[in-house]
């Protein structure tokens, strides 16, 4: 792990479920493919805990928002268990992406008020 | 998603799991590892799988379920390991919570429970209420109601909605066709009463106003006699029965629940029937009790004033007689409990004690397990167990422990509640006492409450040190749980002083009912036999006809052989206060107006009375068979009578004027010695009148003293009343001895039980007391050999023990001192002949549990001081 010179950081508590269902939106995904999207595209700097990845993943199928079926992976000869983001999933996506970047720009307001008044 | 379907949720998991882990394995050989190192790789990066699994699991809320289900087999196999504690801790929990739950049921439905009558909130009692202290000392604060003051109230007062009285009666119910003549408990209610309590009859009606009078003849029957005595036959009502050779008209049968005031009525008839029209016409003759109902829109203390400017002025009317200036107020519900209040209050809290002291051995027996498991939770917790999920398995299994307690004794309450209620006589009857849905939910919130007690502290206790400190710990067990052996030393003490509390208290008790069992009542109480007949009023219509009854059956009573002697008179010393009425004496100064007149308890006697019954005489002489109807009329009087009224002068040859009975002058022939009219009650002032006057013929009562054993006349001395009149009923056969025990039963009952409780507790105490030495004796065996290896002589190791143990007695034992300082001011007024700090019981106490201490503390400690050192190094 010696490569990974760069800080990284643990997902913000709370904003998993977001990063997800936002993934999500791409189109179906198994958990691998779920953590490997989200690492990448942050240049590592996020880093997914399996720890929380499956637990989260669970949850929200839980609570409808996303739902699983076994499914062949294309370029794969194996089955892995699909996430597909539901209607339910999709409207909590854009509340929680509000509620995001109200808590965003709510703390950028404290940590730079000079960027605010500029 | 249900509970069959965990399974195969959790082999969805796994196999989740599994292909992504082999992606990732997969992935890691494309980059070019070598396949062992990818493999680690991929199992390196995915972390904890089973962590993740079950984390995964864990949000599906079954899961809770499941590690219930598995901490619940976990504790019971647990339990079944160590049968011997399990056996134990589940009997303690049943018998305390078996005794709490009893009380608290009586304790619900005595004092609690809605009486079942309509918006029973509303109902008050109406008392008079005398100013003057001494009035108040006598416990004349709560006094009955004159006819006519209530008459007066409810005309001249609208505050409360409608006023209602009744009073005491009894009758001779004669047969119809043959039937044994019955004495029956009565009361009669005036007719508004029944529509005032929202009472209907089951069968016809209640009384109507016209019906009230004094020459109203309707009856209602309770459903007891109406079942028992009229095989529950409806045509019953429409005729007529006969109370004391009258004829009643039955005009209703009233509800079974119906037990108002007490279960033991078995009548009612209409208030103003069967009383000379004049007594209603009095204000100083106090035989009533009045229920009256709130009116919604008026305050208890408006329409209280009312009464209370109508009852002033009655009393400025009557300035010389007995009539109150105030008027005091005591709602329904505590007016039936008043008897009962103030023991079952004591009751609850010692039971309360027993269960608080009973969790806490519960809770040191558990203290110990843990201690013992210490190692096994430790290595727990570095594998990775949750704090919580420890504290929840021991909770689970102090649960257990309180579920099995708690069903055997709820068991057991049932037949407790059961026995408590036949025993304890005095219990108002008006709401059935029985266990319900309110019990049950009370138990069950015993049961978890007891369990989170008995089981949050040692768990915290056992989990709450670091893993690292307690896997040291175990490994040198010398140096092992100081901060545990704290705990369960400062559980010993509040066990200690919450038994010691108990245990005076239930002393002081003891000794008060001993003391009111070795009172003196002032007369013979060994081989006494007394039963009550009242010779109806149409029947024996004439002093004559009374005298012929009563003449010749004592003649025939002291005839028998065994029979030493013979009384007859209204009543007997020990067996109440009776009737008193006011007098004044015509060779004295006139009293001032408005100081009122002095009264004394009015009793009837025969000539052989005093003899009988070993009352000395002091001045005098007895009655003689001269003294009777017809005859100069005369009195005597006790001596405390003579000492109030005649201070410094010889009161035979003076006279009494009594207005009640002929309104005449008797000439006192005689001072008698002072006799109790009720145990724990100091003397009164005493008129005696010959029965032979014949002007009352009720309530009367036979005394026959023997030679021995005095129940077996009972039969013979009935078969003789039954030979001179058929169809006169006998009541109350008691022994003198037994008379005595009524008045005292539940004195009695409650000491014995608080005593029972305190013993209980002490039992308990010193179980803890051992329980913690043996362990601590245990705990250091490794220590003691190193000091015996050293050269400590074994007496030094038995007083390190001792001390050891003893210090958290003395500390409980001093707590518990300073405590029931504070507590017996609870119990003052049910204690009598004895203060509350009586230094005899807490000295007593406090000797007797440093013994018991001792004694349990001795076992483990003689046992260190025997060890041999060589044996206990190698123990390590």
């Amino acid at each position: 792990m010696a490569k990974h010179t760069r800080q990284r950081a643990n997902v913000l508590q709370g904003t998993l479920d977001m990063l997800i269902l936002r993934t999500l939106l791409y189109g179906p995904a198994h958990g691998h493919e779920i953590g490997k999207h989200i690492q990448r595209t942050t240049n590592d700097f996020l880093q997914m805990q399996h720890g929380s990845l499956y637990p989260a993943l669970h949850r929200l199928e839980r609570r409808g928002w996303v739902t699983s079926k076994w499914g062949m992976a294309p370029d794969r000869n194996r089955e892995f268990k699909y996430y597909r983001l539901t209607e339910k999933g999709r409207k909590q996506l854009v509340v929680e992406e509000s509620q995001w970047k109200q808590m965003a720009e709510a703390v950028g307001r404290i940590m730079w008020p000079a960027a605010e008044e500029s | 998603m249900r509970w069959w379907q965990i399974r195969k949720r959790d082999a969805d998991v796994e196999r989740e799991l599994q292909s992504d882990l082999e992606l990732e394995e997969e992935e890691q050989r494309e980059h070019g590892m070598p396949p062992e190192e990818a493999r680690h790789a991929a199992l390196r990066s995915f972390g904890n799988r089973t962590l993740i699994s079950e984390q995964t699991r864990a949000v599906w809320s079954w899961n809770g379920l499941e590690s219930l289900l598995r901490d619940l087999r976990i504790s019971v196999r647990t339990l079944f390991r160590s049968p011997g504690f399990s056996i134990i801790a589940v009997l303690v929990m049943a018998l305390c919570i078996g005794a709490t739950t009893s009380l608290f049921t009586v304790v619900r439905s005595v004092l609690l429970g809605p009486l079942p009558f309509r918006d029973p909130d509303q109902l008050v009692m109406v008392y008079e209420h005398f100013r003057d202290p001494s009035a108040n000392a006598q416990q004349f604060n709560y006094n009955p109601v004159a006819p006519a003051d209530y008459y007066d109230w409810r005309t001249q007062t609208h505050g409360f909605e409608d006023m209602a009285a009744w009073r005491y009666w009894q009758f001779a119910l004669t047969g119809e066709r043959g039937e044994l003549p019955e004495l029956v408990s009565a009361r009669a209610g005036t007719w508004n009463l029944f529509p005032l309590l929202g009472v209907n009859a089951v069968i016809g009606r209640t009384f109507t106003e016209s019906e009230d009078r004094p020459d109203g003849s309707a009856v209602m029957l309770t459903w007891n006699l109406f079942a028992r005595r009229f095989g529950g036959d409806p045509s019953i009502v429409g005729r007529q029965i006969h109370l004391d050779g009258k004829p009643y008209t039955v005009v209703g049968v009233l509800p079974k629940w119906f037990t108002y005031p007490d279960a033991k009525v078995q009548a009612w008839v209409p208030y103003a029937s069967g009383l000379p029209p004049e007594i209603l016409r009095h204000h100083d003759y106090h035989f009533s009790r009045v229920v009256a109902r709130l009116r919604p829109d008026v305050s208890l203390a408006k329409a209280l004033s009312q009464v209370e400017a109508v009852q002033n002025g009655l009393h400025l009317q009557n300035r010389n007689a007995p009539v109150a200036e105030d008027v005091v107020p005591r709602t329904l519900s505590d007016d039936l409990a008043q008897n009962v209040k103030k023991p079952l209050t004591v009751l609850l809290c010692a039971v309360g004690c027993m269960l608080l002291i009973g969790c806490l051995n519960v809770a040191n027996l558990l203290v110990a397990r843990s201690a013992a498991r210490q190692r096994e939770i430790a290595i727990r917790s570095a594998l990775g167990a949750r704090k919580m999920t420890l504290i929840r398995e021991q909770l689970v299994e102090s649960l257990l422990v309180s579920l099995a307690g708690g069903v055997t004794g709820a068991l057991l309450s049932l037949a407790a509640t059961d026995w408590l209620v036949r025993t304890w006589t005095n219990l108002p009857s008006a709401r059935s006492i029985h266990a319900d849905g309110t019990v049950l939910a009370f138990a069950c919130v015993l049961v978890f409450a007891t369990a989170l007690l008995a089981g949050l502290l040692p768990a915290i206790s056992s989990t709450g040190r670091g893993t690292i400190a307690a896997l040291q710990a175990s490994s040198r067990s010398a140096a092992g749980s100081q901060s545990r052996t704290a705990l369960r030393k400062t559980l010993l003490t509040v066990e200690i002083a919450t038994t010691v509390v108990l245990l005076i208290a239930a002393g002081l008790l003891l000794k008060s009912f001993w003391r009111l069992r070795t009172t003196d009542v002032g007369c013979a109480t060994d081989n006494v036999l007394t039963m009550d007949y009242s010779l109806p009023a149409k029947k024996y219509d004439s002093p004559e006809k009374m005298n012929a009854f009563n003449e010749t059956l004592l003649e025939q009573v002291r005839a028998m052989p065994g029979v030493r002697a013979a009384a007859l008179g209204s009543i007997v010393p020990g067996a109440g206060a009776g009737e008193d009425d006011i007098f004044a004496i015509p060779e004295h100064p006139p009293i001032a107006p408005g100081t009122p007149l002095p009264d004394a308890l009015y009793r009837t006697a025969d000539p052989g009375y005093f003899s009988a019954l070993h009352v000395p005489l002091l001045k005098g002489r007895f009655f003689t068979s001269q003294d009777r109807a017809g005859r100069p009329k005369t009195v005597i009087i006790s001596r405390l009578l003579a000492q109030q009224y005649f201070p410094g002068e010889n009161p035979v040859g003076k006279h009494l004027h009594v207005v009640p009975y002929g309104n005449a002058d008797y000439e006192i022939v005689g001072v008698v010695a002072d006799t109790l009219y009720q145990v724990g009650q100091p003397a009164r002032a005493t008129m005696y009148f010959p029965v032979l006057n014949g002007d009352n013929g009720m309530g009367l009562t036979l005394a026959v003293r023997g030679a021995t054993d005095p129940l077996s006349f009972s039969v013979p001395i009935q078969k003789k009343i039954a030979g001179l009149d058929p169809e006169l009923p006998v009541s109350d056969v008691l022994t003198m001895q037994q008379i005595i025990e009524r008045s005292l039963g539940n004195a009695s009952l409650s000491a014995s039980l608080v005593l029972g409780f305190a013993v209980l507790s002490l039992i308990l105490a010193s179980v803890g007391l051992y329980g913690v030495l043996s362990y601590l004796t245990t705990q250091r065996t490794g220590e003691i050999g190193v000091r015996m290896t050293l050269g400590a002589q074994s007496e030094e190791i038995l007083r390190l023990m001792l001390g050891d143990g003893l210090r958290p007695a003395l500390y409980g034992l001093t707590i518990g001192l300073v405590a029931s300082i504070w507590a017996v001011r609870v119990i003052q007024s049910m204690l009598y002949g004895t203060g509350p700090l009586d230094p005899a019981i807490f000295a007593s106490v406090a000797a007797s549990m440093l013994v018991v201490a001792a004694l349990a503390c001795l076992v483990p400690a003689w046992r260190a001081s025997r060890i041999d050192p060589m044996q206990a190094l190698r123990t390590e």
